[in-house]
């Protein structure tokens, strides 16, 4: 195991370099019916990063994934994975990445042990001698291994969706790929599969990770990239991401009303009240907050908060898309 | 290890962490593929229908023949079917080809066909193919496992119905020499030997069967739609082998040699039919097994 560990860095001498983990070149997928799943798509996945794949259902997420992992044949561009291209090197390319794709899928009527055993078996490269000892590390780091005797089928949601993902750990990974890993899991699993994320990028592991929950890419990706419709949006580390998002001006204040006049009389945009919370566009540059606290507090109005609020992803979202974070038509 | 396969695996050198892909680990997957099948309830309900039949019919003859010894009329008809039933009473070991002779138009055959429409479709079915094709399985290599689990089923189903024949036939009626179609006798040391060779025959019979099972099982996504398909698909076809006026395509329908194993039991075995059988079988599984494998290579794994 630890050989295995140590040879596993040794061989990833493309993270240093900087080397993509997986790209893409105008990748389209258009199914039998004629429905353009995924439109010329470019992505490029940095090596070492934690990687957020966004877009709401139907955006053409498990699609890319599937294409990606030589599930489905692009009907045109190309796709590299670590390297190589895909689907064609997918006998070298998968034994290094581990998926969790659209859920887990699991043999109801065999107990948690042997579906990994059997998972593994699958793997020609996968040593057999270290099976036995590579499963049980697996299940203890999903925390499954005091249920591990049990059948499958008797498993909630939450406990399926982590022996997915300890199948995903069989073996030392440079390759992570979770789709919605996050999904039935309670929030204290969610925290969980977060801090193994985090664990997982430390050791090196490059990860890419699907969400249709945007505080959860937050939380833990360096990279994000937007899907809408099929077409990638955008791409970039997830703070030059959320920079594009324009704050917003808050301020707690018992005379809403009033407070809103004098801002408007200001040239501030956007306003909407809350009950005593006033909210507005961020001002421009030019603007001295201070100078806007001055007025509010000069017109009479009692403030007991005043502040910016930072941008976050999904207020990017919206502003690059133009529309919410809702099912795609 | 040969040059190539150091060249081999210094090409998958970076795939392969710890340098080595040794051959026989793939029969990994066949193991687990044959204990996975053998973990299933519906395996062994299968199996025990199977188990089930020659026992009925040894009780039944019994029953017939009141209380057994003295019935039926010694020597063979040569006639073509093979019923053996009339032997029964006088030696239990023609219960094995009287039982055979009674499943593989249908019983055998449909247990064969569940195995094999599922064994794809199924997987498809529960997303776990998914998982089997990015561990990654191979889509070739997966494909020839699962045909090599069917046909080992083939065989321990045959196999089933062979060994509980003997068992009952043994227990309900006298057992001894064995007189051949052909008017012969032989030991029953060396009956028991051409009734295993005859369950061999009646797997290697099965072959074309489960290819097209295999086949269709790679068309769809849904287990019970293959399985319903391919069980179909056999009583159609022993419905137009029983159909004189299709004389003419008789000898092209999969089933229609089935009924030869019973040459085993002639002095000295009579190579005709049960080669012409092999034949036929051959053909089917070259021919629907390539289309299974250009199906399921080229297919979009969606489910």
């Amino acid at each position: 195991m630890t050989d295995t560990a140590a040879e596993a860095r040794d061989s990833a001498p493309d993270a240093a370099a900087g080397a993509p983990v997986i790209r893409t070149r105008g990748l389209t997928k258009r199914y039998r019916g004629g429905q353009l799943a995924v439109d010329g798509l470019d992505l490029t996945v940095p090596a070492g990063s934690v990687f957020g794949f966004l877009g709401p259902n139907g955006s053409g997420k498990t699609t890319t994934i599937r294409m990606l992992m030589g599930l489905i044949d692009p009907t045109s561009g190309t796709a590299e994975v670590l390297g190589r291209p895909m689907p064609e090197a997918a006998r070298t390319v998968l034994p290094e990445v581990g998926a969790l794709i659209e859920g887990p899928a699991l043999y109801g009527f065999l107990n948690g042990r042997d579906n990994l055993l059997r998972y593994d078996r699958a793997d020609p490269t996968a040593d057999p001698r270290t099976r036995r000892a590579r499963v049980g590390t697996a299940l203890e780091r999903v925390g499954l291994a005091a249920a591990s005797g049990k059948k499958a089928k008797a498993y909630s949601l939450g406990m399926k969706q982590r022996l997915g993902l300890a199948a995903a750990l069989l073996r030392p990974r440079r390759l992570l790929v979770l789709d919605e890993p996050t999904n039935g899991l309670d929030p204290q699993g969610m925290r969980e599969i977060r801090l193994l994320v985090r664990e997982l990028a430390a050791e090196g592991t490059t990860v890419f990770l699907s969400s249709h929950l945007l505080d959860e890419i937050e939380q833990v990706c360096t990279h994000a990239a937007v899907m809408a419709r099929g077409r990638l949006i955008v791409q970039g580390p997830v703070a030059d991401l959320a920079a594009r998002a324009r704050g917003r001006l808050a301020v707690t204040t018992p005379d809403p009303g009033e407070a809103a006049r004098i801002l408007r009389e200001h040239g501030i945009t956007g306003l909407s009240t809350d009950g005593d919370r006033l909210t507005a566009d961020a001002p421009p540059a030019a603007v001295d907050l201070a100078d806007l606290n001055a007025a509010l507090v000069g017109g009479g109005v009692r403030v007991r908060s005043f502040g910016v609020e930072r941008g976050s992803l999904e207020d990017a979202f919206v502003a690059l898309t133009g529309e919410g974070f809702d099912v795609a038509g | 290890m040969s040059q190539a396969e150091k060249s081999q695996a210094e090409r998958a050198r970076l795939s392969d962490p710890q340098g080595s892909r040794h051959p026989l680990w793939t029969l990994g997957l066949l193991r687990s593929e044959i204990t996975t099948l053998l973990r299933r309830h519906r395996t062994y309900a299968l199996l025990g229908v199977l188990a089930a039949v020659p026992v009925l019919i040894g009780i039944a003859v019994r029953i017939e023949t009141g209380g057994g010894g003295g019935g039926g009329e010694g020597g063979p008809d040569g006639g073509a079917g093979p019923a053996f039933l009339a032997q029964v009473t006088n030696n239990g070991y023609f219960l094995v080809f009287a039982a055979l002779a009674a499943t593989l138009p249908v019983f055998l055959p449909m247990a064969v066909g569940v195995v094999a429409g599922d064994a794809v479709a199924g997987e498809a079915n529960s997303g776990t193919l998914r998982y089997l094709l990015v561990a990654p399985a191979g889509r070739t290599r997966l494909l020839l496992v699962k045909y090599a689990s069917v046909l080992v089923f083939c065989l321990i189903a045959t196999l089933v119905v062979a060994v509980s024949a003997l068992a009952a036939g043994a227990l309900l009626f006298p057992v001894g020499d064995v007189t051949t179609i052909s008017g012969t006798r032989i030991g029953f040391g060396e009956g028991v030997v051409r009734a295993a060779l005859t369950a061999l025959v009646v797997a290697v019979s099965l072959t074309g069967f489960a290819a097209i099972g295999l086949f269709v099982s790679t068309l769809t996504g849904s287990g019970i739609g293959a399985m319903a398909a391919t069980v179909g698909l056999l009583i159609t076809v022993q419905i137009l082998d029983s159909i004189p006026q299709l004389s003419g395509v008789h000898p092209y329908l999969f089933a229609h040699y089935w009924m030869s194993f019973a040459d085993v039991l002639r002095e000295p075995v009579h190579w005709d039919d049960l080669s012409k059988n092999f034949q036929l079988q051959g053909l089917y599984v070259a021919v629907f097994g390539s289309a299974a494998w250009a199906r399921f290579t080229a297919k979009d794994i969606t489910a």
